[in-house]
């Protein structure tokens, strides 16, 4: 049952390792804009081939 | 004849009255619209019109000067970072509107290689550029912009800036450590809320000691602000909410270290990480931030960041800081007039809509005092500086002491009951300790006293404000009123006393209705819509919009030419046609309201177009129900012409006051407030600026609201100005749901005491009540705040 002590011990560093990376998250800003992305992801790369065969 | 089918421009979605803009096919209303196209397509960019149909704005036909862009003075203070080869720059630029318009301005390098990359983002209107200044100056990169028909708002004071100051990534990451450690020691705590063998004791001891560690980060981190503000309300002799909250924390840890200690006892280490994670989440949900408005507007922005002096070494931008008396300036057709200065040379006809509200320019002659805050329209003038910026008729409004916001000491509702919780609180534990005392239990008289502490800690009462009043907030948004904080709302629901301002505010310049004075047959009209239409004008395109007469296109115009200011002339199948203002047109009666375009063919005045600013939609019903409960008073700085007709319209009772200063106007709102009213100011110019920072509520009315609004607490569209009474009916609907929590979160605070002055308080009693009153204020307010909404018809009942 001592098993117990280092199954706490990992799911507490695993816990800790998101906790630093959602803080280095907000510290980068990704979380000042979550709108645009949800733009952004809509504009179809394969577009600029076509306008060059187009041209 | 070609049956009219209407025809929208590509670019902007416009009618198209004109053929002569056309390219590739598309055609164009005007050749702003025209050349953007010219300028996507020729970069292999017309994707820009696949993603949306008409993308565009119209490009107003302005032309604004940039020079004083290649000033590096001026330039620093705009800029986001320079080093030997690039540039970051972030641009506010309001147009931005639509998927295409993301596109765009992250496609720019497309069109310049010279910029690196371009990152948008939309809610906040911004664009951030990166750029080699080596290729392309800072001015060429925003005439690029203006360009493509996204001009970039440039001032003094800079929005971005000011926004980048406050900042919630602070609270954020406590509510990240806090609900790290709940998470944590929940999971920790279930073993003894389950039950545990006494062969597990060792384990309970671990298991106490991780709580206990977790709940450390929680006590000194995430909740540190609430001891001082606790501390700050002790010292100032008044008792917040946050008093109980702290005492509720200090308790719950003093006491989770006491029984992990003495291994007496789990501890209350998932209680208090619970506590502190959910009124961090209630704060953050009050502290909304609308990203594209801004309340504390003044005049820097939107005074310009340069303008033009003439010296000896001829003409040069200079900053607006940098003026001084005496100085020679050179203000161009639509530049703002940034200080009050003595007209030297050339035609002076100054808008002064933004201040006044009224849109007609008045007519200055040489000689004549122009105050700040007048737009030029016309030719270029030469003005001589008589006062320096800061010390100007209209910016002395922000600096004169009397106009400082004055300290509100609004009390809100839970202010108000949190003085007598605090020392009810405190009267019940200290009864529960002494009477165990008395029994002779002193063990029991400690637990009594901390679990009243503890169950009484006002974490649902602390919730039910922030909850119900941001779920208000955000519905009077989704109705186009953009209120600034919570607190205004609070505000609003005791409002007694309307004052209202009358041009652009009751009035709509907007929806203008135009009608003929004078005789003109309708050959004639053919001939001036011809005219018109090769005009950008405003008034020059109402006038085509008025006329609809489809046989104009056919009409040979000839010699035409446009005088900035004063209006078109055309020869017109050979005669000369003259639109314009009363000077350009040799008519000497001027006189009445409203704006008048005046008509002659062949030297023969035939009359005039009268643009008359209609009132808002059912004003009379609006100010009708408004003033059940509440008097209304009009403050207008123009004439009393119209008084009897807004004398039929505001109910009998109303005070109505014409010719009134700015300054006055905030002198008669203070002799409200001293009657003991609480005012609401509703205006829209600069000249109520005064009265919008008084009035114990300030309400900007704008038509347009990415468009200056004077410093105030809330931002009304136009449009829902119709609204108006129902707004104040949700906003006292929303105080009575807060009242209505506050008694549920209370009577959960009796239960619990029932249990807690017996002294005998398991930490899985305390685990479970506190998320569950919690989670009922915010269902119960949620719930309760829409279903009034919808009996107030500003949502939609499902």
């Amino acid at each position: 049952m001592s098993v117990i002590f280092f199954l706490i011990g990992c799911s507490v560093f695993i816990a800790l390792i998101f906790l630093v990376a959602f803080f280095w998250a907000n510290k980068t800003g990704q979380h000042d804009d979550t709108y645009t992305p949800s733009i952004r992801i809509l504009f179809d790369d394969e577009a600029e081939g076509e306008q060059g065969v187009g041209d | 004849m070609i049956v009219s089918k209407a025809i929208h421009c590509y670019h902007c979605g416009d009618a198209v009255s004109n053929t002569v803009y056309e390219a590739d096919g598309h055609a164009f209303c005007c050749l702003g619209c025209q050349s953007v196209y010219q300028i996507l397509s020729s970069n292999n960019m017309q994707q820009y019109y696949r993603y949306n149909h008409h993308p565009g704005k119209k490009k107003s036909d302005v032309s604004v000067h940039y020079e004083y862009l290649d000033d590096a003075s001026i330039t620093d203070k705009l800029i986001d970072f320079r080093n030997d080869e690039v540039i970051i720059a972030t641009f506010y630029i309001p147009s931005i509107h639509c998927s295409s318009c993301v596109w765009l301005l992250e496609h720019l390098y497309k069109i310049n290689p010279a910029i690196v990359v371009s990152q948008s983002d939309f809610l906040k209107k911004q664009v951030n550029i990166t750029f080699r200044h080596t290729e392309l100056t800072l001015r060429g990169l925003v005439e690029l912009l203006v360009d493509i028909g996204y001009e970039p708002k440039i001032t003094l004071q800079d929005v971005i800036k000011e926004r980048r100051k406050f900042s919630q990534k602070g609270l954020i990451a406590k509510i990240a450590v806090a609900g790290f450690c709940f998470g944590n020691s929940m999971m920790l705590s279930f073993p003894e809320y389950f039950g545990m063998g006494a062969f597990e004791a060792h384990y309970a001891q671990f298991f106490g000691w991780m709580n206990l560690g977790f709940s450390l980060p929680v006590l000194l981190y995430s909740g540190k602000d609430y001891f001082r503000s606790a501390w700050q309300s002790i010292r100032r002799r008044e008792l917040n909410l946050d008093v109980p909250l702290a005492l509720g924390i200090a308790v719950l840890f003093i006491r989770t270290a006491w029984e992990v200690l003495a291994a007496s006892g789990p501890g209350f280490a998932d209680t208090l990480c619970g506590l502190v994670f959910f009124l961090l989440v209630g704060r953050w949900i009050q502290q909304r931030t609308y990203h594209h408005l801004s309340f504390e507007r003044d005049y820097r922005s939107y005074f310009p960041v340069a303008v033009t002096r003439l010296g000896g070494e001829g003409s040069k931008p200079i900053p607006l800081a940098d003026i001084q008396v005496g100085d020679r300036l050179l203000i161009r057709n639509n530049e703002i007039i940034p200080a009050d200065a003595i007209l030297l040379k050339g035609q002076a006809a100054v808008d002064f809509s933004f201040v006044t509200g009224e849109s007609e320019p008045v007519q200055k002659i040489l000689g004549e005092i122009i105050y700040a805050g007048g737009r030029q329209t016309g030719e270029a003038i030469e003005l001589e500086v008589v006062k320096a910026v800061s010390q100007s008729y209209l910016t002395r409004l922000w600096n004169n002491e009397a106009f400082k916001p004055y300290e509100r000491n609004f009390r809100t509702f839970s202010n108000t009951v949190s003085r007598y919780f605090t020392v009810v609180l405190l009267g019940i534990a200290f009864s529960a300790m002494i009477v165990w005392f008395i029994a002779g239990d002193a063990a029991r008289a400690w637990g009594a006293f901390t679990a009243v502490l503890i169950i009484a800690c006002p974490c649902a009462l602390a919730l039910s404000s922030p909850f119900t009043l941001s779920a208000a907030l955000s519905i009077f948004d989704k109705n186009r009123f953009y209120i600034k904080n919570t607190t205004a709302i609070e505000q609003l629901a005791t409002i007694d006393c309307l004052v209202f301002d009358k041009t652009g505010t009751i009035s709509s310049p907007s929806a203008s209705r135009m009608r003929f004075e004078g005789n003109l047959l309708p050959q004639e009209l053919a001939m001036v819509v011809a005219a018109c239409k090769n005009s950008n004008h405003p008034l020059s395109r109402e006038v085509v919009k008025w006329a609809t007469a489809p046989m104009a296109g056919f009409l040979p115009v000839g010699e035409y030419r446009e005088i900035a200011g004063r209006g078109i002339e055309a020869l017109v199948a050979d005669c000369r046609v003259r639109v314009g203002n009363a000077t350009f047109t040799d008519v000497s009666s001027v006189g009445g309201k409203g704006t008048r375009v005046y008509v002659s063919i062949n030297d023969e005045v035939k009359g005039c177009f009268l643009v008359e600013q209609p009132w808002r939609e059912n004003l009379g019903r609006v100010l009708d129900e408004l003033a059940t409960g509440r008097s209304l008073h009009l403050i207008s700085g123009d004439n009393d012409k119209e008084r009897t007709q807004l004398r039929g319209i505001f109910p009998r009772q109303a005070d109505l006051l014409f010719n009134k200063l700015p300054i006055e106007k905030m002198e008669y709102i203070q002799s409200l407030q001293a009657r003991k009213h609480r005012v609401c100011m509703l205006g829209d110019g600069l000249n109520d600026a005064g009265a919008l920072k008084q009035a114990n509520l300030g309400i900007a009315v704008s038509d347009d609201i990415n468009n200056f609004s004077p410093g105030c607490d809330a931002i009304l569209d136009g449009r829902s100005f119709v609204k108006l009474p129902r707004f104040f009916r949700f906003a006292k609907d929303a105080v009575r749901v807060i009242h209505m929590s506050f008694g549920i979160s209370l009577t959960y605070n009796l239960v619990g005491l029932s249990f807690a002055v017996t002294g005998i308080m398991s930490p899985l009693f305390a685990a479970v009540l506190m998320p569950l009153s919690t989670v009922t204020i915010i269902g119960f307010t949620t719930i309760a705040i829409h279903l009034y909404a919808a009996k107030n018809q500003l949502i939609k009942r499902q």
